[in-house]
C-alpha cells in the first residue's frame, strides 16, 4: 500500500459570503498522477492553492507525509519548497535566465553551493529538453518553453509532490503537446502529482486517478475507465459529454485548418 | 574678472551636485520603504503610507522645506546644507514612493506568488524577484524625478545655501550683470539635467531585459 503524500481533510475555503469549497476530501498517494477535472469557477485553482498554502484554508486540515502543515506556527516557506507549482500562465521570474530560473531556489531557499546548484539545474533543464535554452531570458522563449523552464524550476527543489494548474491552458495549440509530454514522462517516473487540466487525452493516459469537482464538490472519482466509459453521476456524464465535443471540435478545426 | 565669476559659480555646482547626491538617495531609502508597506503591508500600515503620500504631494516643496528645515536645524541642529538636503529627499520620498509603487504594480502579484512557491519567504521574494525587476520599471519616470530634484535643490538657496542660485543672485547684485549671471545658472542647471536624463537612459538601456531571440 503506497504512502499517503498529500492530503486534504474537511478542506474548506470561503471568500467573504461565497463558499468556493466545502468539505474536501483527497489523497494523493506516492507515485500516482491524479488528474483534476471540473468547470471553470468551480475551484480547482483554489484547491491547489490551499493545498501549498498559497492560500489559507478556513475550516479542514492539510497533511504532507502525514504532518498537518495548516496548523498553527507550523514553517510555511518550508513547506513549499516541498510542494512543487507549476501554473497556468507560466511565472517564469522575468528578470532571470532559464537557468536562473530553475536555480534560485537552490542557491537562495536551499543554501545549495553555486557550483552544485549550477550543475542541478542543467540537469533538470535537461530533464524538460531545454539545455540549450539556458542562457536564455523568458521574453526570448515561447510559451511551451517557459512552462517547461517553469516545470523544471519546480522539479529542481525535488519535491514531495508537484501541483500542476492548467499547465497547457494558456499554450497555442501547436505548443501544448511539448508540455504534456514532459509531464507524461514525469509520470512514468513515478512523480507524485495533482494536476489540473482540460487535456482529457492526457487525463485518459495518464491518470491514476480522476476526480471530478464541480460548484465546490467532489462530485465522483475514478480511474479513467470508470470515469470515461461508465461515470455514475449523471453531472459527471454531462461534463464529459460537453468537453469531448467541444475537445473534439477543436481538434477538427485543426485537421481543418491544416 | 570673468574667470573669477565663472569659478563662483562653479563652486555653486558642487554644492548644488552634492544636495541633490544626499536628497536622492535619502529619498529613495524613504520611498522604498514606503512603497513596499503600502503595497505588502496590513490595512492599517498601507493606509499610513497613503496618508504620507498624500500630505507630502499636498504642499508646495517651498512650504514643506521650510518646515523640515526647522525641524531638523532647530530640534537636531543640522546646519543648513544637511537640513536642506534630507528635506529636499524627504519632499522627494513621497514622489519616488509612488514611481516605485506604480513598478511594484507593474511586476504585478504572479512573481511574488511564484517566488513563495519555491519556498522563499516575502522578504526573500521582495529582495530576489520583485525588486530588481520594479528597479527596472523605475528607471524612466525615476529620472524625470532626479532631474525635479536637481532643479529643486535650488529652492535650499531660500535656507542660506551658497548654491548655484544663490551665488547667480549674489553675482547679479554686484557686477549688475542679471543675464549673464542667472544665464549662466540656467545653462549649468540644463546641463546637468541633461546630463542626468542621458546617464540614466543609458543604465535603463543596459539593464533592459531581452525579448526575442
Ligand atoms: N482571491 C479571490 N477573491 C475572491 N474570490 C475568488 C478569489 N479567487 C477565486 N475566487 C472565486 O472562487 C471561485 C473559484 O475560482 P477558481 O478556484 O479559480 O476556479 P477554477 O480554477 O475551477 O476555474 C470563483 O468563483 C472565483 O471568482
Ligand atoms: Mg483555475
Amino acid at each position: 500500500m503506497p504512502e499517503t503524500i498529500l492530503e486534504a481533510r474537511n478542506l474548506t475555503k470561503v471568500y467573504g459570503q461565497n463558499t468556493i469549497f466545502k468539505n474536501i476530501n483527497l489523497k494523493v498517494k506516492e507515485g500516482e498522477a491524479i488528474v483534476v477535472i471540473g468547470p471553470s469557477g468551480t475551484g480547482k485553482s483554489t484547491l491547489l492553492r490551499c493545498m501549498n498554502l498559497l492560500t489559507r484554508a478556513d475550516g479542514g486540515q492539510i497533511l504532507l507525509d502525514g504532518e498537518d502543515i495548516t496548523a498553527k506556527g507550523y514553517n510555511e516557506d518550508k513547506v513549499r519548497q516541498h510542494i512543487g507549482m507549476v501554473f497556468q500562465n507560466f511565472l517564469l521570474f522575468n528578470h532571470l535566465t532559464a537557468l536562473d530560473n530553475v536555480m534560485i531556489g537552490l542557491t537562495r531557499v536551499k543554501k545549495m553551493p553555486r557550483e552544485q546548484a549550477v550543475k542541478k539545474a542543467m540537469e533538470e533543464l535537461r530533464r524538460v529538453g531545454l539545455l540549450d535554452r539556458a542562457d536564455h531570458y523568458p521574453g526570448q522563449l515561447s510559451g511551451g518553453q517557459q512552462q517547461r523552464v517553469a516545470i523544471a524550476r519546480a522539479l529542481a527543489m525535488d519535491p514531495r509532490v508537484m501541483l500542476f494548474d492548467e499547465p497547457t491552458s494558456a499554450l497555442d495549440p501547436e505548443l501544448i503537446g511539448e508540455v504534456l509530454g514532459v509531464m507524461e514522462k514525469l509520470a512514468r517516473d513515478r512523480m507524485t502529482m495533482l494536476v489540473v487540466t482540460h487535456e482529457m487525452g492526457f487525463a485518459r493516459e495518464v491518470a491514476d486517478r480522476i476526480v471530478f469537482m464541480e460548484k465546490g464538490s467532489i462530485v465522483e472519482e475514478g480511474s479513467p475507465d470508470d470515469l470515461f466509459y461508465h461515470p455514475k453521476n449523471d453531472r459527471t456524464r454531462e461534463f464529459l459529454w460537453k468537453i469531448t465535443e467541444l475537445y473534439g471540435k477543436k481538434e477538427k478545426d485543426k485537421g481543418g485548418a491544416a | 574678472m570673468f574667470s573669477n565669476f565663472v569659478s563662483y559659480i562653479i563652486q555653486g555646482t558642487a554644492i548644488t551636485v552634492a544636495v541633490t547626491l544626499v536628497a536622492l538617495p535619502f529619498g529613495l531609502v524613504i520611498g522604498l520603504l514606503m512603497a513596499l508597506l503600502h503595497t505588502y503591508g496590513g490595512k492599517a500600515i498601507n493606509r499610513l503610507a497613503a496618508a504620507y503620500s498624500l500630505l507630502m504631494r499636498g504642499v508646495p516643496p517651498i512650504v514643506l522645506l521650510f518646515i523640515l528645515y526647522f525641524i531638523l536645524s532647530g530640534e537636531i541642529n543640522l546646519s543648513p546644507f544637511w537640513a536642506g538636503s534630507l528635506s529636499l529627499g524627504i519632499v522627494s520620498s513621497a514622489y519616488q514612493m509612488e514611481i516605485l509603487r506604480g513598478a511594484l504594480l507593474a511586476v504585478g502579484g504572479g512573481q511574488m506568488t511564484a517566488a513563495r512557491a519555491v519556498g522563499m519567504s516575502r522578504l526573500q521574494a521582495i529582495r530576489y524577484i520583485v525588486l530588481p525587476q520594479a528597479l527596472r520599471i523605475a528607471i524612466p519616470p525615476w529620472s524625470n524625478e532626479a532631474s525635479i530634484v536637481l532643479k529643486d535643490s535650488s529652492l535650499v538657496y531660500a535656507l542660506g545655501v551658497p548654491e548655484i542660485l544663490r551665488r547667480a543672485q549674489q553675482l547679479s547684485a554686484t557686477t549688475q550683470q542679471p543675464f549673464l549671471a542667472f544665464g549662466t545658472a540656467a545653462l549649468i542647471y540644463f546641463v546637468l539635467v541633461f546630463a542626468t536624463n542621458r546617464g540614466l537612459d543609458y543604465l535603463s538601456e543596459r539593464t533592459k531585459l531581452p525579448t526575442h531571440p
